[in-house]
């Protein structure tokens, strides 16, 4: 590991000031900071704690639905229960990633910032642009099994790890700030997030020292049922390579309401408003779910090794329906 | 920087790259708690921090020093078994042992949760949690072990949880859909 200044902050303000210093960063969990500094593909000068912080509530919000601190750890949030009795899908994503040690530790807020897992990023002895800018995408063309298929670029088609980033998305989660400057910023988690691009190495719209104080939840659907359905390479402790978070409300046969969203496809939390208009207004049948997996699917590009992800996903988002709409 | 591991005040002055589990191992000479992967993927340097089982490689020690640690040691010694050592031993819960200490602290940190009615993964319903040999493979899903003790640590975590026999493998085995 390198070298670096470590400051404790005591509070948000105190804690955007000391993160004004030259590539300083917040560690929260540490579960994955600590894990890329230990082989240098993180190096920042500074580390500032922030884990005295007082945002480990989870509160209601006056126009409903809750505020979850960016501190809440994994484990307290998924068995929370005000999230199990509303958020269920959010329950579900956390219990389904990671370990019972790593939940305990990892964050809210740290875990929507969590990197990828591609191989080469994790290899410095590889290229790879969102590790060294400009440097090549080692994963074209290479072993890419568990990289994505919708949203990449040229320059990179790394997957976003999170299972519970993916509940957010399907729950149309708001991320609140604070700039170094003061200011505070209500983020909706769909524009929080940047597509690769040219520049892969930058990731979200948070501007350097801007901290995570909360993630909002709008108020809960009525009679909604959630669902997350996790495909992984064994049955516990492994990443997803396909993912599904839904919440789907049903009056009588025919869907009321739906929000779907993915894991394991594409460099963000993937939602795509063609799939819930597939089969939003519309009787749950098998046609109507292969409607929504060809809208998911129209513009996904395999990359050699994880062409299987096409079918894959097809196939879990038809079973993910049948189970939400009670087919 | 001062640390309160076991119930002991320890004095030590590390560099702040030092892990939680380099500071025990290294500076402290509470080698108990074992390193095999140091990136939070095996479980074997588990312990118990504020109650809570983490993966102390992944933690920085400088982070901890108003922290209540507990590793193998301070769960109990030769003589004064904790009953998940003990039970481990009468299991034969371990072949190498390099897994054990983690598994132990996991195992422990584990039952609270569930005592305090924490879901997990394999819970069908969220609000109502039943021990059975499914949920403990879930729950410890984070401590590998090399040697593949796992029915021997299964027997062992079930039976201080008391819930008594093995469950039929037929029976597990359906429980996780294999
Ligand atoms: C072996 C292993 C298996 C795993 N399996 C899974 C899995 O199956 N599914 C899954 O979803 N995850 C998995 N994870 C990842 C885990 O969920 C993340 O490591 C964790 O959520 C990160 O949270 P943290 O608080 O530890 O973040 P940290 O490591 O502390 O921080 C991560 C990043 O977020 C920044 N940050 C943290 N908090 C804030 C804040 N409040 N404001 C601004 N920036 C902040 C940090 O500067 C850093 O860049 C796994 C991890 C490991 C090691
Ligand atoms: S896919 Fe992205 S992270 Fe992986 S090697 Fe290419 S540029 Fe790097
Ligand atoms: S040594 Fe910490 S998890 Fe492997
Ligand atoms: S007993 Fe050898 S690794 Fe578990």
């Amino acid at each position: 590991m390198k070298p670096f200044a470590y400051a404790r902050a005591g509070d948000a303000d105190q804690a955007v000031a000391e993160a004004l210093a030259p590539q300083a960063r917040f560690i929260a969990g540490g579960t994955n900071l600590l894990d890329l500094m230990k082989l240098q593909i993180e190096t920042p000068a500074k580390l500032v704690d922030i884990t005295r912080l007082p945002l480990g509530g989870i509160t209601p919000r006056d126009e409903g639905g809750v505020s979850i601190g960016a501190l809440v750890p994994n484990s307290d949030l998924a068995a929370d229960p005000r999230i199990i009795a509303d958020y269920e899908v959010l329950s579900r994503a956390l219990l389904a990633g990671a370990s019972g040690q790593l939940r305990n530790k990892a964050t809210t807020g740290g875990n929507l910032l969590q990197r990828t897992r591609c191989y080469y990023f994790y290899d410095t002895a590889t290229p790879c642009n969102k590790r060294e800018p400009g440097s090549g995408c080692s994963a074209i063309g290479g072993v890419n099994r568990i990289l994505a298929v919708l949203g990449t670029s040229e320059k990179c088609i790394a997957t976003h790890p999170s299972d519970m980033a993916v509940a957010m998305r399907a729950l149309d989660a708001t991320i609140v700030t604070q700039k170094p400057d003061g200011d505070r910023r209500r983020i909706a988690i769909g524009d929080f997030y940047r597509l690769p691009g040219d520049t892969p190495q930058i990731e979200t719209v948070l501007e350097p020292g801007e901290l995570i104080t909360a993630v909002e939840l709008p108020p809960k659907v009525e009679g909604a049922r959630h669902l997350y359905r996790k495909v992984r390479d064994r049955a516990s402790y492994a990443f997803a390579l396909v993912s599904v978070a839904g919440v789907v409300r049903m009056d009588g046969d025919v869907v009321a309401s739906a929000s779907l969203a993915f894991g394991g496809l594409a460099p963000m939390p993937w939602r795509n408003p063609a799939v819930e208009a597939a089969i939003v207004g519309k009787p749950a049948t098998d046609a109507n779910f292969a409607a929504a997996a060809d809208a998911l699917l129209a513009d996904a590009k395999g990359q050699g090794s994880n062409d299987f992800k096409i079918p894959l996903a097809r196939r879990t988002l038809i079973a993910s329906l049948r189970e939400l709409t009670g087919k | 920087m001062k640390f309160n591991i076991n119930g002991k005040t320890h004095d030590a002055e590390v560099d702040v790259r030092t892990s939680l589990l380099d500071l025990c191992r290294e500076h402290l000479g509470l080698t108990g708690s074992k390193k095999g992967c140091d990136h939070g993927q095996c479980g074997a340097c588990t312990m118990l921090v504020d109650g809570r089982r983490i993966n102390s490689c992944l933690t920085l020690a400088v982070m901890h020093e108003d922290s209540e640690i507990v590793t193998i040691e301070g769960l109990g010694q030769v003589g004064d078994l904790h009953p998940m050592q003990d039970a481990f031993v009468r299991h034969d819960g371990y072949q190498c042992g390099y897994c054990t200490p983690g598994q132990i602290c996991s195992a422990v940190g584990m039952l609270g949760e569930v005592e305090k009615g924490w879901p997990s993964h394999a819970s069908a319903d969220l609000t109502a949690v039943e021990l059975s040999d499914a949920e403990i493979s879930e729950r410890m899903s984070g401590n590998l072990c090399r040697c593949a003790a796992y029915p021997n640590i299964v027997d062992a975590i079930r039976e201080v949880a008391g819930k008594g026999d093995r469950q039929p493998v037929l029976e597990a085995a359906r429980e996780i859909g294999a």
